[in-house]
């Protein structure tokens, strides 16, 4: 089966992310990159199909600045087969609809029956390019998926999604657009045979020109949502320890508290 | 006519919480912009909540109903949407930032082409009379404002519970509008097959108002019981953090912060959390944060209003009967 895996280079999750002076942008300064965590659940779900199966191809979609390339690496080590890199300082600075519009012409031309993503990347939380991805793709798209059945035919799949209290039960004709989230596998690490061997996996830089789309249309020309500034959220006052001898007291004094003071129950 | 839309999320017949806030706060910015307030029902039968919506300051309530919609998809709402937009031209529409409502809102604005600003916490309009937003990134560690271009419709889902509902006027009707679409099975490309309760009748995290959350201070599964106690006599639900569930002390539905939920509820009660990063970042922005925790150096402290410094198995279950106390006077 050939599959297409969408993969996001974002900060990591311990990081401290800070706005840089001015306020238009973040300060990146000191900051570790990774692979967005739900896109280890997508690249993990795309390898144990194509190991169930015994055959087909796992190809990692990535757009993203230079760095970038590390974080494809990983996934190719991961065990991916190769990389699309839409390396170009055009696609960056845009939103999730030019960053989408990008990736369905990158894809548009490749060969592929299944194509999963991450259900949003923890950077900008938008939660919106898979969904735009596969409008322009003309596809079925479902986020947030926790588990993933093919058919015998290969034709469709049976995917469970997160739901508030519950959970759906879906048939979706492929190709489609999956959204992983946690859930739905344990990423395995990359080993070091995997590490050794992604050096030499094709990852093929994509240029502006390459995709047929011009500066207007991508990036920060071409997106139709921009941050204006960007500031941290209100700090919150350091609040008061409770005190008490005993912890009924503490607990009898919390509870007052949240009656009287704070008015919240 | 333009009109700023608000896309109304209902569940077995009963209009969410999250669209009244986000009414509330439309209607303000319907009438500086001289612009007509709207709603959109789609459904099986949804005529019955148009009076509520009315009475939240809906002026016009369009109810796009067929027997092919009864099911929410993805495909088969956004056709429909996406084709009374196109008919109807309104300036701004906004969704509720529930599962289904980012889901519709992408998909909509992808098919549009237009701009889509996801789970805001605040919304307003720039000088040029634009929708213009902020919205929390980075799970919460940052805020950005954002503007739009002047593509129409501008479009933003709204994150639950942080916008005000104001009371509703039962006297105000609306007019109600009815569009029959053309839908076919066919459209929602995919097929839903069942819906798999676990949550009961319990609301969601991210729409909940009380969150009792718990860490690995919980020692494990069997546990959780006295926290369930807790949330019961509150009002509210139970959490987790990712440890406890990593450890598969609770479901991964349970876990709030950066890989898992962000909430924010009126009182969020964290036992036996230290707080990591992660953490903060999913539930800084409750309203009331109180913390239970052995160790006074744990980063929860900074960011609680009150902290308990103490075993948290001695302090929960006097808790959860003091409040019984104080519910009962």
């Amino acid at each position: 089966m050939e599959i297409i895996c969408c993969l996001k280079q974002v900060p990591d999750t311990e990081a401290e992310i800070r706005p840089a002076a001015g306020n238009g942008e973040i300060n990146y300064e000191g900051v570790k990159f990774v692979v967005n965590v739900y896109d280890e659940y997508a690249v993990e779900e795309a390898l144990k199909i194509k190991e169930k199966l015994g055959a087909g191809t796992v190809t990692i979609v990535t757009l993203g600045p230079e760095r970038a390339a590390e974080s494809i690496r990983t996934g190719l080590a991961m065990g991916a087969d190769k990389a699309v890199h839409l390396d170009d300082p055009a696609f960056l600075g845009g939103d999730s609809y030019v960053t989408a519009k990008a990736l369905a012409k990158a894809i548009e031309g490749m060969n592929y029956e299944l194509i999963f993503c991450g259900m949003r990347a923890i950077d900008d939380d938008s939660m919106q390019v898979g969904h735009i991805l596969a409008e322009f793709l003309g596809l079925p798209s479902v986020m947030g998926i926790v588990k993933f059945e093919l058919s015998d035919d290969k034709k469709k799949a049976t995917v469970h999604r997160q739901v508030e209290g519950g959970t759906e039960v879906l048939e979706v004709p492929l190709p489609a657009v999956l959204g992983a989230t946690k859930g739905l596998n344990e990423p395995r690490y990359p080993s070091l045979p995997g590490i050794m061997k992604a050096k030499k996996k094709e990852l093929k830089p994509l240029k502006l020109a390459d995709v047929g789309l011009s500066e207007g249309e991508v990036g920060k020309q071409g997106a139709m949502t921009k941050v204006t500034a960007f500031s941290l959220p209100p700090l919150r006052q350091a609040g008061k320890i409770v005190e008490g001898d005993t912890p009924e007291a503490k607990a009898a004094a919390v509870a007052k508290l949240l009656r009287e003071e704070a008015k919240v129950i | 006519m333009a009109g700023i839309w608000v896309y109304t999320e209902h569940k077995d017949g009963k209009v969410k919480k999250v669209t009244f806030e986000i009414l509330s706060e439309a209607k303000k910015l319907a009438e500086k912009k001289g612009e007509p307030l709207c709603t959109v029902l789609v459904g099986s039968a949804v005529e019955a909540m148009a009076s509520t919506v009315g009475s939240y300051g809906a002026q016009k309530v369009y109810c796009v109903e067929s027997g092919d919609l009864a099911t929410y998809t993805t495909s088969g709402f956004t056709k429909v949407l996406c084709e009374l937009v196109k008919q109807e031209n309104p300036s701004i529409v906004l969704f509720g930032a529930s599962v289904n409502g980012k889901d519709l809102s992408a998909r909509v604005a992808g098919r549009l082409g237009v701009g889509l600003a996801t789970d805001c916490t605040g919304i307003g309009l720039d000088d040029a009379g634009r929708l213009q937003v902020r919205r929390p990134m980075f799970a919460g560690k940052v805020s950005a404002d954002v503007a739009f271009t002047d593509a129409t419709p501008q479009m933003a889902s709204v994150r639950p519970n942080v916008l005000t509902a104001s009371e509703p006027d039962t006297a105000s009707k609306p007019e109600v509008v009815k569009v029959t679409p053309t839908v076919k099975p066919e459209d929602s490309m995919v097929s839903v097959k069942e819906v798999i309760q676990t949550g009961g009748e319990k609301v969601d995290l991210t729409e909940a108002e009380i969150i009792v959350s718990g860490g690995r201070g919980m020692k494990g599964p069997e546990n959780y019981n006295i926290l369930e106690e807790l949330a019961d006599v509150l009002g509210g639900v139970v959490g987790a953090s990712r440890s406890a569930v990593d450890a598969g002390w609770r479901p991964q539905s349970d876990q709030v912060g950066q890989s898992g939920k962000v909430v924010t509820p009126n009182l969020y009660i964290a036992a036996g959390i230290s707080g990591a990063i992660q953490h903060l970042a999913g539930m800084g922005t409750s309203k009331v944060i109180v913390a239970i925790n052995k160790d006074p150096e744990a980063p929860i402290f900074k960011k609680a209003d009150y902290g308990v410094v103490d075993d948290l198995f001695k302090v929960v279950p006097p808790l959860t009967e003091e409040v019984k106390k104080l519910k009962s006077e």
